[in-house]
């Protein structure tokens, strides 16, 4: 099923030569597609990171879900490294643990660890199979099981959908 | 001035007031790994917030500002993630109140597995 990767990325690359346009004349919109299809047909022969893609209603659902959930840990940690770091006795924690996912799929892994990192507090210091070393800022508990139900969980239930 | 501008310019002050927050942070914490928790961390939702602020005073530039964004949600933490790998992998010390590093533990285990094995030949 190469075909599926291949039109997504000529999807994604036309819509993001639209946005950085900001209209769609016809000139803009033929040059794009024609573009966008060459670019596709070159470099995407053999590219298989969108293979794993659920194109199913529930998943777009659970996409917008994800979407909000990472916003919120996003602001909440956020706030949280903040107030760290004005407090003037630093209370930190810091330490490396590990966690394990469920995910099979390398596109969904790397969602999973760049949302990871993208909160503040806790970020991927690297990824061994289905094990991930996570630096973070104040060490809770010492247990893979524990740590993961605090880290991974929350993202890993919808991406577990979206990505399977 | 119109609302719209108002607004936006207050959230791109918030966004630059979680940019000097992670600045402080930069300059606070003790070794490598918490620098790069505040450096890159605390800015992230300071850089969203004040493109996303510019986004609502020059709404005709707003398409490409969302392409800013989601470019910036890329590769943020591809760069902290292979500048703390780096940092890991080449042994850089860790700060005395760090608790666990069970990825040194690991990585020595596997040390141990491969010079053993050519013994058991």
């Amino acid at each position: 099923m190469k075909i599926k990767s291949f039109i997504i990325s000529i999807i994604t690359l036309f819509v993001i030569w639209v946005l950085l346009n900001h209209r769609l004349t016809p000139e803009v919109f033929i040059s794009g597609a024609v573009v966008a299809f060459a670019v596709g047909l070159i470099f995407c022969n053999s590219c298989d990171i969108f293979n794993d893609l659920k194109l199913t209603p529930k998943a777009f659902f659970y996409s917008f879900l994800y979407i909000l959930v990472f916003l919120r840990e996003l602001v909440k940690s956020n706030f949280d490294v903040a107030k760290r770091v004005i407090s003037p006795k630093l209370p930190i924690n810091p330490g490396i643990v590990e966690v394990k996912t469920k995910l099979k799929s390398k596109l969904g892994r790397m969602i999973l660890t760049n949302s990871i990192t993208l909160t503040p507090g806790t970020f991927t210091v690297e990824l061994l199979d289905d094990r991930i070393f996570i630096h973070w800022i104040d060490v809770k508990s010492e247990n893979i099981e524990e740590d993961t139900n605090m880290i991974v969980r929350k993202f890993e239930k919808y991406l577990e959908v979206i990505y399977g | 001035m119109e609302t719209i501008e108002i607004i936006g310019a207050f959230i791109t002050l918030i966004g630059s007031v979680f940019l000097l927050l992670g600045s402080i942070g930069l300059i606070r914490m003790p070794d490598v790994f918490t620098r790069i928790q505040a450096g890159t961390k605390a800015s992230t939702l300071g850089t969203l917030l004040s493109l996303f602020g510019l986004g609502l005073i020059y709404l005709d530039i707003a398409g490409k500002i969302f392409l800013l964004i989601v470019f910036i949600l890329i590769t943020n933490p591809v760069s902290s993630h292979m500048l703390a790998r780096a940092a890991h992998y080449i042994g850089i010390k860790k700060a005395d109140i760090t608790v666990v590093d069970k990825l040194s533990t690991f990585r020595k285990n596997e040390q141990n597995n491969e010079t053993q094995k050519p013994e058991a030949k």
